[in-house]
């Protein structure tokens, strides 16, 4: 049950009315409430994004249809990404965050509680400004609505001449605020994690996720603050004759696009380094072993939080760099791969000799594992920049980062999800809809971003709302189209289970997965304050120690 | 499931070879990467041949271990109490797992630099061809600053004879906001940015018809901003500069369409050399009828299009700058005869 259903189930009982109720949630500042506050509002607005996304799709489904206008598709490609990015991915995983973090390190909230609640606000403002572009973004203009400039917003498609009206305005305020808002939660993370750690949890016995959560947060803190500072600039050229990026009064357009950039390539690993957090609790677990190279995974995490900062600028090997710009940005990205190939290598000893259990959760681990695996070779092939002269920009791009981004992100997501739901709610998800989401999301995910891969190398850029027919194209965006429904599919199980398995699963008990980190040895869903005393740990997985005190892991560390 | 997405990413692959091999006489409608006809783009596509073959070996090597993981190391039934050995680490492992993933990049490394030196800094032959390319919302400028020659839309070059190279080499601008020139059986892309000169070159070794379109997000009409290269023999690239070298032909009997366009707001926008129609925003209007196609490649050149562009460019190109022109019948008649003398 989870302390929203709690609530619900005690108001019923005490005849409390439901605006307390609501008042109790929206003044919340307990880390949990915010967490599951962070994961449902980045639910809504994913099932929002891949309506963007399915109706993209409609559109490209055969050449030259008419299913929406150019205006309607450019607008549904910046809102996609801009919602995926900023108001999906960066929620769900600070939600995950909020909520594990203290009960996975011994503590009974963040160390700034009133900062959390504002933090949330401050993002869930942001998502709903966006959206409120819809209804005020035409102006006085009458121009365009919704934002429709990209998600890279690049200079100079942003300044008035070419984007009169306010959608570029609601763009702009609704990620500078959501920013603050990451900046607010990432500090938050950084003071519990360091802080907040229960007697005998010292740096090097964190769980993993601890490690990787305060990596992600150092990038964060560092990476927004560019971000914010080119919105602040974008706005200053908008509204008080600033001529930053105004090209037409000698600003440049490539500084936009480094100001972007090195906010926008770390924030791919800002992204996918709590999903390798997923896994590297989840695969040992389901793997009966404890993970492969602690302190490797350790310093391969913060290497790659360092080397991801010198690599952006390979998003821009077309923008007509000089050959030493682009060796050295080619080297750094590839460089950036051997940490992460180690990490891939460490799951996979996790597994080696182990006993894999293939519930769910695991299940989309190894999902993860083998597209996280292609995802970064054709990464491999993008670093090259003469190959990227041909790819970038295509949708062999957008067949990559949707790799990255659904096959990785999203798979690992679903894992935690799968994994954690029973501590949140009390209750197991539904094993068979959980297989079926699995097996359904499979099969849509690779018929639509394994196929997505050739229109780009058969020279089909992205962000094109219509192609020429008999390029080669056809076909393979219809099977790609069809793909995305069996995906759409796959969410409808997947929320079916969590509605469902909320009122009918089985009861969880306090350690449905025999796991060893502390969040476990608390009751499901945890109480208010966590722990009834504050645990004291010896390992790396003191739930291990508690249960085989003949063969402690304090014994080898 | 790896598997078979690697499957079905070669199997799309190999379609795609199959689809480009048509005859090699007729022109291949698909811009493929795998099927370079210019020295850039060849070059990059054996370095992708190369970078392809070793992510494919490390795919193997992973992918195999993984399979043999998962099946090897099952939970099998009856032994649900038993933990496997704890194993924390191995250092001699890891060590490997570290050191031979950064040989591998030594050795990409040193590939592409090799590849980027030889495209980015190649030096431009006295005989190569100079082009500027200027991108504008939705619509390509190509003028051909030695040759005196405006065109649009539609590029001409000439062929390239190993024995005495004739490349083309391009410098690319923007009248407003970021586009990509990108033909991607000629090079690879690079954009056009309002307030920077880059550069990029082409050295195509047969001839034909090699489409393209911008490539970088560039407003409204992105998707329609088209790119055609038509590759030629050198007596055949002199004829057509000749041709475009020559001012309008004034075609007395269509002097009352001339009227129209003089007197409209086509002059705001478009220039028709001898005629007092000078304007920059459009493309170049002298030669039009030399032109296969109109609106960046959305349609093409005949008669009924470009009554229907006059009219309505909306119903070609919804979003295009070109405003609808509000013409009586018999005015637009007159305007559509006047545009098909411009030969």
């Amino acid at each position: 049950m989870s302390s929203d259903a709690m609530a619900i189930r005690a108001a019923e009982a005490s005849g409390k009315p439901w605006v307390e109720t609501l008042h109790e949630w929206v003044t919340t500042v307990d880390h949990k409430r915010l967490g599951i506050l962070y994961i449902v509002f980045a639910l809504i607005f994913l099932i929002i994004g891949g309506v963007e996304a399915t109706v993209m799709r409609i559109q490209l489904m055969r050449p030259h249809n008419g299913f929406v206008s150019p205006q309607v598709f450019n607008r549904l490609f910046t809102m996609h990404g801009t919602t995926m990015i900023f108001f999906v991915a960066m929620p769900v995983l600070f939600g995950f965050a909020n909520y594990l973090v203290p009960l996975m390190i011994g503590a009974r909230d963040m160390a700034f509680p009133r900062l959390n609640a504002f933090s949330f606000w401050l993002t869930a403002f942001g998502g709903f400004l966006l959206y409120f572009s819809f209804v005020g973004g035409s102006g006085l203009y009458g121009a365009g609505n919704a934002p429709d400039v990209g998600w890279w917003a690049y200079a100079p498609l942003t300044a008035r001449a070419f984007s009169p009206g306010h959608s570029s305005d609601y763009w702009t305020i609704a990620v500078l605020v959501s920013g603050f808002g990451s900046i607010g939660t990432a500090i938050n993370i950084i003071a519990t994690i360091l802080c907040m750690r229960c007697p005998g949890m010292k740096l090097g016995r964190m769980p993993l996720l601890i490690w990787l959560n305060l990596v992600m947060s150092g990038m964060v803190l560092i990476t927004i603050t560019p971000l914010s500072a080119a919105q602040i600039m974008l706005l200053v050229d908008r509204y008080l004759g600033g001529h930053f990026f105004d090209t037409q009064a000698g600003g440049s357009a490539a500084i936009w696009m480094h100001f972007f950039w090195i906010f926008g390539h770390p924030e791919v690993y800002i992204l996918i380094i709590p999903c390798f957090a997923f896994m590297s609790e989840i695969i040992p677990v389901f793997s009966r072993k404890p993970i492969f190279g602690y302190p490797v995974m350790v310093g391969a995490t913060v290497c790659i939080g360092f080397v991801s900062m010198s690599v952006w600028a390979h998003h821009m090997f077309t923008i007509g760099m000089s050959s030493y710009s682009n060796a050295f940005f080619t080297l750094t990205s590839m460089v950036v791969g051997v940490p992460t190939g180690i990490k891939i290598f460490n799951w996979l000893g996790t597994m080696w000799g182990g006993k894999l259990i293939f519930k769910t959760p695991m299940l989309f681990c190894i999902g993860f594992l083998f597209q996280f695996l292609i995802a970064g070779l054709t990464g491999i092939m993008l670093a090259v920049s003469p190959f990227d002269w041909q790819l970038s920009g295509s949708y062999f791009v957008v067949a990559h980062f949707h790799y990255v981004i659904v096959g990785g992100i999203l798979f690992s997501l679903f894992a935690a999800f799968y994994c954690w739901y029973p501590k949140i709610t009390g209750r197991m998800l539904n094993e068979f809809l959980g297989k079926l989401h699995f097996w359904l999301f499979l099969i849509g995910f690779h018929m639509t971003f394994d196929v997505m891969h050739i229109p780009g190398i058969l020279g089909m850029p992205r962000r094109i709302y219509t192609y020429e027919p008999g390029r080669g194209w056809d076909t393979l965006n219809l099977i790609v189209t069809i793909g995305t429904f069996i995906q759409g599919i796959a969410v409808l199980v997947f929320v079916t289970n969590l509605i469902y398995s909320y009122f009918k699963g089985p009861e969880a008990g306090n350690d449905p997965w025999d796991a060893w980190t502390l969040e476990w040895s608390v009751s499901s869903p945890p109480p208010e304050y966590n722990f009834a005393t504050i645990p004291t740990v010896a390992s790396r997985r003191p739930l291990w120690d508690r249960k085989h005190p003949e063969d402690p892991d304090s014994r080898y560390e | 499931m790896a598997i078979a997405a690697v499957l079905v990413i070669l199997a799309g692959i190999l379609l795609a070879a199959g689809l480009c091999a048509a005859s090699p006489q007729t022109a291949n409608p698909v811009p493929s990467i795998f099927e370079p006809h210019s020295t850039p783009a060849e070059s990059i596509f054996h370095l992708s041949l190369f970078v392809l073959s070793i992510t494919a070996l490390i795919f193997l090597v992973v992918a195999t271990l993984l399979t043999y993981a998962i099946v090897k190391f099952r939970n099998k039934e009856g032994d649900a109490q038993r933990e496997p050995a704890q194993v924390y680490g191995s250092t001699q492992i890891e060590l490997a797992w570290t050191v031979i993933p950064i040989l591998i990049v030594v050795v990409l490394f040193l590939a592409t630099a090799r590849v980027i030196h030889a495209i980015q800094d190649a030096p431009k032959p006295g005989a190569a061809v100079e082009v500027t390319a200027i991108g504008h919302q939705f619509w390509w400028e190509f003028r051909y600053p030695v040759l005196g020659v405006v065109a649009a839309n539609e590029l001409h070059i000439p062929v390239s004879d190993p024995a005495h190279p004739t490349p083309t080499f391009l410098k690319l601008l923007s009248a407003d906001t970021d586009h990509s020139f990108w033909v991607p059986q000629l090079a690879g892309k690079t954009d056009l940015i309002p307030n920077r000169i880059n550069e990029s070159w082409v050295e195509p070794h047969r001839t034909g018809l090699f489409l393209g379109q911008c490539a970088q997000y560039c407003g409204t009409q992105h998707a329609k901003m088209l790119l055609r290269v038509s590759v030629e023999t050198p007596g055949a690239f002199q004829a057509w500069v000749n041709a475009q070298k020559q001012p309008a032909i004034q075609d007395e009997k269509e002097a009352a369409g001339g009227r129209v366009f003089e007197t409209t707001a086509c002059v705001n926008c478009h220039a028709i050399s001898g005629t007092n129609a000078t304007g920059r925003f459009g493309p170049d209007l002298t030669h039009l009828m030399s032109r296969d196609t109109i609106a960046a490649g959305a349609a093409e050149n005949t008669k009924e299009n470009l009554r229907l562009w006059i009219q309505n460019p909306d119903a070609i190109k919804p979003g295009s700058l070109m405003p609808a022109m509000q013409l009586t019948d018999a005015d637009l008649d007159a305007l559509v005869r006047y545009l098909e003398t411009l030969k």
